[in-house]
């Protein structure tokens, strides 16, 4: 039964995406996690076949004067094969779909790939080396990371051997962006073991010296007194940063801390760059899918704005309307995806005032929805209980957007959206990874780069899903 | 026209009693669970008099209607009857009743369910025994079928239909299922009625009324031409056409003789005809002269081939066990075993091991009604096919009161909530060896933060030291068994927390 559960799981989500096709760009790839994104756009008007018609927005970066294309190519969520044959935690990359839409974003102009040797099970990097070999060096820029997390990479000789894998997995002779990766998370104790007691970062810099990096910079979540700090080594002359890479869109611009209490709103990160000429990298220009898959209101309010733009679309624009961004990565799963996001940047029709305070209510107003803000990047898998954490949130969040949530016991719709949330519930999650399995051994909080309280979450959840079943009043 | 009345009510029966073991959803058992509560046998166990009256008079007034048309082993029997008939027509004889045989097997039947043995009874008893069939061969078709319906509404997001879990939820109560569908089809195929006018105590005891019943079927010489068709189509052999006499022990009055009659010479009528009644009279007391002498040898061939049948069937079926196996698409989950209870857990409701074996005939229809995977078919040879409670699938949720809804024999007393809540049927036993946070120092508490009734409580395990990981502390007369903490605690494949069965239920 569990296996059988299992299976029919997996095709729904190829059925479920197969419907959202039309439109969607789902985006942002802050960390690793493969596969197709569960959910998607309720969006059905935008076209899903709609072709670029103009040229891409470009911009140039000051100290290398690279000419990148607004539009990067987000290398975390790449399509997999459907194959049961596949052993877990083997590559299962459909690497001749990766081709397809590198091929297609190449030609209409996406010139920035990101990926990093975490993702897709650690089998992005080579993904993406594999799809870019076929085109020609000075036609691409490829960016990827220094990932090491775990502490059994933080020796000087395990970070390098994973620097030099890079070169080997991209087939590259040198890179063109490299990233000390979410440094942050783990504050500045991570950082300094990480990148500082080991003389990684003075190593990355005499790379830099020596043109195998051309670009040197980080991408930043957490605590911001890293990001405070990596910043006031450049105003010292200490490290001079070519770029940085930062989550932002309409609702962290300002509303940051009301997402995630460890977060700091955009606009101080933006304003900080722009300070100081550092080109920004955006991540996270849908808040993991957040701003695509948005609550049924929310998506009646934008279309109601502006009938043919996609949902998704506002999220691009908003990030790409600031000058001093470089790219807006998104990871693109399907050609649907990268049709879409295509179309918003060719070329970028800038937001007007009227707009960002349109984005701003908005917001707002999302954020009365109050979904748990779980990107499924699926690092705080496999929990060692058997639960299936990202299945469990995502399902909670998806009853919240197509308003099947039960808000109180005396709901008008309540009987239907109880039996909704319940039955998709044990559609979605097969009952031994359920919410009440979890025994709040936390070893999930310090790998989720949102830092959602996990078991505290689970525990939630599962009260209110004893609620639903005993029929108690709430 | 008779035979088309009694066979629609039949067929409208049967399927609504086999509906009542298939839905899980329990709407059907909403409107139609009196259809279980009206079978003779849960009626005089659950010591309903105005049932068992009311079915003594149906039976005095009409004659054993209650086999053709309430009875749903008797009707499936006449299904498997009638599939035998399309092969071979006019295939019965007329055959003299086996009445020794048949005292016996109720006297065994009554003697082995005051003494205790219910569950031994309870592997003739006509009703249960179709119970056990629809539980165990029905019921995996029908879910099957949901799921597949289930599988479809997923993908069109529509929420009419759930994926349930199809479990071999006894292998004992499997076999015996198997093993009676067999013998019954053998049975019912060859000679029609067999089993219910031999081994059926429900069969014999009616039978032993319905030979004073007002309405029944007589033979009208001056009409009847002695063609012999009415008793080679009688299911129940009870037609004697030479002596133009019907065994109103036997004849489960299916009206098929009336409608087989070419010169229209059978009539279902009253004995206030005296004309009829005479000759009836004349007729039983004939055979009664000439009967005995042959009964001995068969009674004793049919009893040797029905417990050869049943041995042969369970030894097959036995071979057939097989176990299921959990993909471990993420983390692997091993699957959680059943520890050795000293003593069996049974629904709240039971009140006590004793009451509840004396009681339960296995009908399994509160194994099809749990919706929590907790009762199955007891494995144990006292207490074969009645259900048990264990914690391996989930646990008995405060919520449900299912079972007790659904028992006809009042074996599981109907219960409130409130009442379920304040019932002690077991209680929570801790094992220190498997318990998580000491073996593996995460800290846990899962069984604490599941307890509905608030029994447990976590404390430290070294008191001296701040920093000790917390245990449960199991306040054993605020628990009431319910298995949360047992099905939720994440030790495998043995919990670090489980529940013993109390013999006498009580209340906290």
């Amino acid at each position: 039964m569990e296996k059988k559960r299992y299976t029919s799981e997996k095709i729904d989500r190829r059925e479920f995406l197969k419907r959202l096709g039309a439109g969607a760009a789902v985006s942002s790839l802050a960390l690793a996690g493969c596969g197709p994104e569960k959910g998607g756009v309720a969006d059905s008007l935008v076209a899903g076949d709609s072709q670029p018609e103009g040229e891409m927005t470009y911009r140039t970066t000051p100290t290398t004067g690279d000419v990148v294309s607004l539009l990067g190519y987000g290398m975390m969520r790449l399509p997999t094969i459907i194959d049961r044959n596949i052993p877990k935690g083997e590559n299962d990359i459909d690497q001749e779909q990766v081709n397809r839409l590198v091929d297609y974003a190449i030609e209409h102009g996406v010139n920035y790939f990101d990926t990093s040797p975490a993702y897709c099970k650690g089998f992005s990097e080579r993904a993406t080396g594999t799809a870019l070999k076929r085109h020609p060096r000075d036609k691409f820029y490829v960016a990827t990371k220094l990932s090491n997390f775990s502490p059994s990479t933080w020796s000087r000789e395990a970070s390098i051997a994973m620097y030099r894998r890079s070169f080997s997995e991209l087939q590259v002779d040198y890179i063109d962006y490299l990233l000390l990766h979410g440094i942050g998370m783990g504050g500045m104790e991570a950082f300094e073991n990480r990148y500082m007691k080991n003389g990684i970062l003075d190593f990355l810099v005499e790379e830099r010296k020596a043109g195998r990096i051309r670009n040197l910079g980080f991408s930043y979540h957490g605590d911001v007194e890293v990001f405070d700090t990596m910043l006031r080594w450049q105003d010292e002359g200490r490290y001079q940063w070519d770029f940085v890479q930062i989550q932002m869109n309409y609702v962290d611009w300002r509303h940051a801390k009301e997402v995630n209490a460890r977060n700091t709103d955009a606009e101080y990160l933006y304003a900080e760059l722009e300070k100081r000429n550092i080109p920004a990298v955006i991540m996270e220009p849908l808040l993991g899918g957040r701003l695509s898959k948005v609550h049924n209101h929310i998506a009646a309010k934008l279309k109601e704005y502006k009938p043919d733009a996609s949902v998704a679309s506002w999220a691009f624009r908003f990030a790409g309307t600031y000058p001093g961004v470089l790219t807006v990565l998104s990871g693109m799963t399907y050609m649907e995806h990268l049709q879409d996001n295509l179309s918003t940047y060719s070329p970028l029709e800038p937001l007007t005032d009227a707009d960002k305070d349109f984005l701003e209510q908005t917001a707002q107003a999302m954020l009365r929805y109050p979904t748990i803000p779980c990107n499924d990047c699926k690092y705080c898998m496999p929990c060692p209980y058997g639960l299936d954490i990202p299945a469990i949130l995502l399902h909670f969040n998806k009853c919240i957007n197509e308003g099947n949530m039960p808000l109180s016991s005396r709901d008008s719709n309540y009987v239907r959206s109880r039996r909704i949330f319940l039955v998709g519930y044990d559609r979605t999650v097969p009952r031994m990874r359920q919410a009440d399995r979890c025994i709040g051994c936390n070893h999930c909080v310090a790998h989720c780069p949102q830092n959602i309280n996990i078991p505290k979450e689970m525990q939630r959840i599962d009260k209110f899903i004893e609620d639903l079943k005993q029929g108690r009043e709430f | 026209m008779l035979r088309k009345i009694r066979i629609v009510l039949a067929a409208l029966c049967f399927t609504l009693v086999t509906l009542l073991f298939l839905d899980f959803t329990g709407t059907v058992h909403t409107w139609f669970g009196w259809l279980a509560k009206i079978q003779f046998l849960p009626a005089v166990l659950a010591l309903n008099a105005g049932i068992v009256v009311a079915l003594v008079l149906l039976t005095l007034l009409l004659g054993r209607i209650y086999c053709s048309v309430i009875c749903p082993l008797g009707v499936m029997q006449d299904i498997i009857a009638w599939w035998g008939r399309k092969v071979k027509k006019n295939r019965y004889t007329y055959s003299p009743a086996r009445n020794v045989l048949r005292a016996v097997m109720l006297a065994l039947f009554i003697v082995a369910m005051v003494a205790g043995f219910a569950s031994a009874a309870a592997l003739i008893a006509p009703y249960s025994a179709y119970g056990r069939i629809a539980q165990n061969l029905l019921a995996p078709v029908w879910q099957g079928a949901n799921n597949l319906l289930a599988y479809a509404a997923e993908r069109l997001d529509s929420y009419a239909f759930y994926t349930v879990d199809i479990w071999l939820k006894g292998i004992g109560t499997f076999v015996v299922a198997v093993a009676t569908l067999l013998l019954l089809w053998v049975l019912a195929w060859r000679n029609g009625r067999t089993w219910c006018n031999t081994v059926c105590p429900v069969g014999t005891v009616l039978g032993f009324i319905s030979r004073w019943s007002f309405m029944r079927p007589v033979i009208d010489t001056s009409k009847c031409n002695g063609c012999g068709k009415c008793a080679r189509n009688c299911k129940a052999a009870c037609i004697d056409s030479k002596q133009h006499s019907i065994d109103y022990t036997r004849c489960v009055v299916c009206m098929d003789c009336l409608e087989q009659c070419s010169q229209g010479a059978i009539y279902y009528e009253p004995r206030t005809i005296t004309r009829r009644m005479e000759l009836a009279e004349k007729v039983a007391a004939e055979r009664a002269a000439a009967g005995p002498a042959e009964e001995g040898k068969a009674d004793g061939m049919s009893r040797r081939k029905f417990l050869t049948l049943t041995a042969l069937f369970a030894f097959t079926a036995a071979t057939r066990a097989q176990n299921k196996t959990v993909d471990g698409g993420l983390a692997a989950i091993e699957q959680k075993k059943m520890p050795a209870r000293k003593t069996p857990i049974v629904p709240a409701g039971a009140q006590s091991l004793k009451r509840f074996s004396q009681h339960c005939t296995g009908c399994q229809l509160c194994v099809s009604a749990c919706p929590n995977g907790v009762l199955r078919p007891s494995q144990d040879l006292t207490s074969l096919m009645q259900p048990v409670i264990s914690y391996e699938r989930g646990y008995c949720r405060p919520e449900c009161t299912k079972c007790s809804e659904v028992c006809p024999t009042g074996a599981i007393k109907r219960i409130r909530r409130p009442e379920k809540s304040s019932t002690q049927i077991g209680r929570a036993v801790w094992i220190k060896d498997n318990c998580i946070p000491l073996v593996n120092g995460d800290s846990c508490g899962n069984c604490a933060r599941h307890c509905p009734s608030g029994a447990i409580t976590m404390v430290s395990s070294e008191p001296s030291r701040e920093d000790a990981p917390k245990i449960p502390a199991v306040n054993t007369e605020m628990c009431i068994g319910c298995g949360s903490c047992e099905y939720l605690c994440p030790a495998r494949p043995f919990a670090a927390i489980y529940v013993e069965g109390n013999e006498v239920h009580h209340t906290i």
